[in-house]
């Protein structure tokens, strides 16, 4: 061992080559320090509570709970809400494929063929943060309105089958797209502006015609942006509420106004924690067989 | 015509192509013989990149034609041409291995059995174990082979090499340019290879042309253009040049006899663009002979006096730079034959035979 040359004096000539070879790695650590205690306290103890509160039993007092180890509170959630489960899902997987077919083309346009036109592209797709996220959504109710333009327009075709676009599941999938997108142009943006365009070229040399040679070459390279911007996409809209309580109607409801209405209304606090345990299990499953089959050859 | 299937001759036809007012390729014509190792040499800007894309069908021509044999393919689309292209970057695909790099071309035109060809190919350009390696665990000189093979398995009627060896030091890149002298030997396929280095254009091209301004200045054997340049601009970009403006007085036999700051010059007629008036009379460094001043010069030679400002000792040679009396600076190239050199600011008369000269249009600008 390099570390034991003790030639000054004994055993104090290790101690100092061991306390040197440990510098590195501890200011690493002391940076960490903020962060993991920040963690800790609003993330991790929360959760922990959260568990708990998951297992409590009922007093017979309304709202107020004992400790307990109810796994029954689980099931019941599941029995009660899988359709809300089901629902959501369904909403927030098409949102997320509709954010990636607009996205994608836009991202595309900005990296390789916007010029000098694409700064002020990149902030107009981030400009929607400048106004808050509530009054984006309330917009929304405006732009989708019974009697505004946009519903006219197709009740004159007969494309409704409600006659209307609020306060049906159109409107909330429509808001959560909407809200979500810049979320999947950014990743999107930045893996495709990190392909060199002469790869299209080189693809086109080699006798592949532009389909193909996006096919082939853009799409794959792609992927981690396409990983990364549906994810981003998706878990944020699984467990939104505001836009099915702005947009849709109450049948519409998503887990997260079940979970909203347990906790603020019928303070049903066990069954509101097993919600959000439920909705973070299934999401963290998705999300890891999602990004397993991407990263084999499967997606390739 | 070149008879033999694939490898045919490539015909450029009064080809133009202007970017808004500035003209890159000014009313091109060229033949590049089938089979040939062809050179497009010039500086930055010149349009010998542009003129490379428009044969790969990167670029659209302005106006003109470019014909592969008797095909013309001045409007097929770039994945249609039987023409491929090493790229400045090699432009590999980073997400495939080699093997599939190389594949990449033959699977487009949907050939099944690959192994067979892509192996082939790999073991020309030596790299058969790195099948399955992924171009980034490449070396650069490995990864241009890689190129290289991946445009040449298609076996093109022309192949494209955009700057292929820039990207190299120096060392690897004497190699490679003996590398591709040898393997478009093996394949016989027309190369035309795009480079600003008047070395490696001499070194590895049957013919090289001499592009400048959209325009090609001298075209032909290395040899033949570095001994006879036709314009001032080929005399000092390929290669160096020691040039004096003066005037055609009179004629010698066969020879032209020019007046230059009072010094008289005998030139060759043959080797002279011009007969008669403003003239521009050069020779190269490597033909002049030095000699202190007031030493022996032979008969009939033509000769500079001046004053020695910097002389370097390179082992084989010396490298002289000497003021003329009219204050230009050349340079000599002598052979370390003689153990005496010349120090910096001895007076020395260069000499050189009038069959080494040329005569040039003066350059209209300067």
């Amino acid at each position: 061992m390099p570390a034991l040359a003790p030639s000054a004096g004994g055993s104090a000539g290790v101690v100092v080559s061991g306390a040197a070879a440990q510098r590195r790695p501890r200011t690493a650590y002391l940076l960490l320090i903020p962060g993991i205690a920040w963690l800790t306290i609003f993330f991790v103890v929360p959760l922990i509570s959260l568990f708990f509160t998951s297992l409590q039993a009922p007093t017979g007092k309304s709202g107020v709970y004992q400790p307990a180890f109810e796994v029954s509170n689980y099931l019941v959630a599941i029995q009660e809400y899988w359709p809300t489960f089901v629902k959501s899902f369904i909403y927030s997987g098409i949102a997320t494929v509709l954010a990636l077919v607009i996205a994608y083309p836009l991202a595309y346009f900005i990296a390789f063929r916007a010029g000098k036109w694409r700064a002020l592209l990149l902030v107009l797709v981030v400009a929607p943060f400048f106004a808050s996220f509530l009054l984006r959504t309330y917009a929304w109710r405006t732009i989708l309105a019974d009697e505004g333009f946009i519903t006219s327009f197709f009740n004159a075709l007969h494309l409704l089958p409600e006659n209307r676009i609020l306060n049906t599941p159109i409107a909330v999938v429509l808001g959560l797209t909407y809200n979500f997108l810049p979320f999947m142009i950014l990743p999107l943006y930045a893996a495709l502006e990190r392909i060199d365009p002469r790869l299209i070229e080189a693809a086109g040399d080699l006798y592949a015609s532009p389909f193909t040679g996006f096919r082939k070459v853009i799409w794959p390279l792609s992927l981690p942006g396409v990983v990364a911007g549906t994810l981003l996409t998706f878990i944020p809209a699984s467990g939104d509420y505001i836009n099915a309580t702005l947009l849709g109607a109450p049948s519409d409801r998503m887990v997260g106004n079940a979970i909203q209405t347990n906790f603020l209304q019928f303070r049903d606090y066990p069954i509101a924690s097993a919600l959000s345990f439920i909705l973070m299990a299934i999401i963290l499953t998705v999300v890891f067989v999602y990004i397993r089959r991407a990263g084999t050859e499967d997606l390739v | 015509m070149a008879a033999n299937d694939g490898v045919q001759d490539l015909h450029l036809v009064n080809l133009v192509k202007s970017f808004g007012d500035f003209v890159a390729v000014d009313d091109l014509t060229l033949t590049i013989p089938a089979g040939s190792f062809f050179a497009l040499l010039g500086p930055s800007g010149c349009g010998k990149t542009t003129t490379l894309r428009m044969v790969a069908g990167l670029e659209d021509p302005t106006s003109g034609q470019i014909m592969l044999g008797s095909t013309d393919i001045t409007n097929e689309k770039p994945y249609k041409r039987h023409v491929n292209t090493v790229f400045q970057s090699y432009a590999l695909f980073p997400h495939l291995d080699i093997f599939e790099n190389v594949a990449f071309g033959l699977r487009r035109r949907g050939i099944k059995d690959v192994t067979g060809p892509v192996n082939a190919m790999l073991d020309l350009v030596e790299l058969g174990p790195m099948a399955r390696r992924k171009p980034a665990q490449l070396s650069g000189g490995q990864q241009q082979r890689v190129a290289v093979a991946r445009a040449l398995i298609n076996q093109p009627g022309v192949l494209l090499l955009d700057e292929p060896l820039g990207a190299l030091d120096l060392k690897l890149r004497r190699q490679m340019q003996i590398e591709l002298k040898r393997i478009q030997t093996e394949v016989g396929t027309t190369f035309v290879h795009v480079t600003h280095d008047q070395e490696e254009a001499m070194t590895m091209a049957d013919t090289v042309a001499v592009m400048n301004k959209g325009r090609i200045e001298q075209m032909g054997a290395p040899v033949d253009i570095y001994e006879l340049p036709r314009t001032a601009f080929v005399a000092n970009f390929l290669g160096q040049s020691n040039t004096v403006a003066g005037t055609v007085s009179g004629r010698s036999g066969s020879d032209l006899v020019v007046n230059a700051y009072g010094a008289s010059f005998t030139v060759p007629s043959a080797r002279s663009t011009r007969q008669d008036g403003a003239i521009l009379v050069g020779v190269r460094p490597e033909k002049l002979s030095v000699a202190s001043a007031g030493g022996a010069v032979p008969d009939r030679s033509n000769r500079v006096t001046g004053k020695v400002t910097d002389a370097s000792f390179t082992g084989v040679s010396t490298q002289y730079l000497v003021m003329t009396s009219w204050g230009d600076e050349w340079t000599v190239f002598e052979q370390n034959r003689s153990a005496d050199i010349l120090r910096p600011g001895d007076e020395v008369v260069m000499h050189w035979a009038p069959e080494h000269t040329f005569g040039l249009d003066v350059p209209s600008e300067s």
